[in-house]
């Protein structure tokens, strides 16, 4: 059997025969909406213990907040994002009939969340003090001094970092298999089952992670370069 | 020295310690409406911390500041209300990079409620023709220059019609040919009857535009007078010492 034969033979049996091209598109799709939840869980989060933080770290107020997400960075930071999830399934939802989707996305947003955090208040440490001084001095008081002259320049310095984040989220949610979701990492090893054809199913999960992460960078470098146009 | 109208601001030994380093050390005066008041002395002086103490951005160790006869350092007091009414103009302009000009002055009174859009923009491109920047209102600040940038700001404390304008060493981050422009728009607001508190190292402003000059070194005033006064016959010998420096 020549090369295009076989090339042809195994692009059939893995993905065409018995439509098993669906559980790899399937998957994706689980990925995808896993991945879009965690992250805006992590915004959330993340934005929040970033506010706190650096506002204790500014003013010396909000010291018990403060402490809580001391415990928290250092908790998550401090253990496997594995172990994390099945926690989150097994210890924390284990009598709970919650949708496993569900689940994972308050795993990994809360994982990420923690990430998020530290990102951010870099980005707003970074702020020059004086922006908030002027902010103070016209009356504004400390939230809105925060919400409308702080944090835009900080989400603006962060960006790249942020999608960075992003990134590093969409591939870490191929471990939600353990908690017998079936994601696009799952996808792939039921074929391999299947067929007993690793390099196949494999390497197309691997392309499919591939072209998602590059999509995003192409995006994240559009958006950045019109953010800086915006003020040049 | 004249006194011209009611007292603004009363400062009551007004002391402020940064660990064991004493920057102000008992500070009293009182700033009356209508006055241009020039703070000068030598750097590390605490003149600006002087200046900062008056709206809060320096919380004092001691002593009391009454703004329009109200203790601004009770802590139950409101300070951002009172704030509305101190404008504040600092070195480093800071100007609201993510902001067009327009909306650099917009947003403190829409913000607190106290003008609409479409007032707040009547009145920003009203301010902006007054300092004949009215073209760059839709521009971000760094297209504009350095004097360009501190009018700006200075119309943007304008727009909350405050009761008086501190005005932290304005022209101290300008190049040399950008000084001019700042300074006449300050004389300007000066004769308008604006009340001012102006640290600077501009001497001929302090001479010219003021009608009393304080000199401050290590966290005292030394002396304050008329600028006739205090120019021609210095008497406190630190005084004497940094006129001969820098006249």
């Amino acid at each position: 059997m020549g090369f295009i034969e076989s090339f042809k033979e195994g692009f059939y049996s893995n993905f065409i025969a018995g439509d098993m091209y669906k559980w790899l598109l399937d998957g994706l799709k689980t990925t995808l909406i896993l991945t879009v939840l965690a992250l805006i869980i992590g915004l959330i989060i993340g934005f929040l213990v970033a506010i706190i933080r650096s506002s204790h770290d500014k003013t010396g107020k909000l010291r018990i907040p403060n402490v809580l997400c001391v415990v928290y960075l250092t908790v998550i930071r401090g253990t496997p994002t594995m172990i994390q999830l099945l926690i989150m399934n097994f210890v924390v939802f284990a009598a709970v009939n919650l949708n496993r989707i569900l689940v994972g996305a308050l795993a990994f947003g809360i994982n990420s969340g923690a990430y998020v955090a530290e990102i951010v208040r870099s980005g707003i440490m970074a702020v020059d003090a004086g922006q908030t001084e002027a902010g103070r001095s016209l009356g504004l008081n400390a939230s809105q001094t925060m919400r409308l002259i702080v944090i835009p320049q900080a989400f603006k310095n962060v960006l790249p970092a942020l999608v960075n984040e992003f990134i590093t989220l969409l591939k870490e949610t191929s471990i939600i298999g353990y908690i017998g979701m079936q994601d696009l990492t799952k996808g792939a090893m039921m074929i391999q089952s299947r067929t007993f054809n690793a390099f196949w199913p494999l390497i197309a999960a691997a392309l499919m992670y591939l072209v998602l992460v590059m999509l995003l960078t192409f995006c994240m470098n559009k958006l950045e370069k019109r953010l800086r146009t915006n003020e040049r | 020295m004249s006194v011209s109208g009611n007292v603004l601001l009363e400062v009551k030994g007004l002391k402020k310690y940064f660990g064991d380093n004493k920057v102000l050390d008992g500070i009293s005066t009182e700033i009356h409406q209508g006055e241009v008041v020039t703070v000068i002395g030598p750097s590390g002086s605490g003149k600006s911390t002087f200046l900062r103490s008056l709206n809060l951005l320096e919380t004092p160790t001691g002593g009391q500041i009454l703004f329009e006869g109200v203790d601004i350092t009770d802590p139950k007091v409101d300070i951002n209300r009172h704030r509305q009414k101190i404008g504040m103009v600092f070195q480093q302009f800071n100007l609201f990079p993510h902001k067009t000009v327009r909306e650099n002055i917009m947003l403190a009174p829409i913000t607190l409620g106290l003008m609409k859009e479409e007032e707040a923009k009547e009145k920003a491109d009203e301010l902006l023709e007054r300092i004949g920047l009215l073209e760059k209102a839709d521009t971000y600040p760094n297209m504009l220059s350095g004097g360009q940038k501190q009018r700006v700001a200075i119309v943007r404390s304008l727009i909350m019609n405050p009761d008086v304008m501190l005005f932290d060493e304005p022209t101290s981050a300008l190049d040399p040919e950008m000084v001019g422009e700042v300074l006449s728009l300050m004389k300007e607001l000066a004769e308008s009857g604006m009340t001012m508190v102006v640290v600077t190292h501009e001497m001929r402003f302090a001479r010219e535009v003021s009608t009393r000059v304080i000199f401050i070194d290590e966290g005292k005033i030394q002396e304050e007078n008329s600028p006739k006064e205090f120019f021609e016959h210095p008497k406190n010998p630190r005084l004497c010492d940094f006129l001969s420096k820098v006249l």
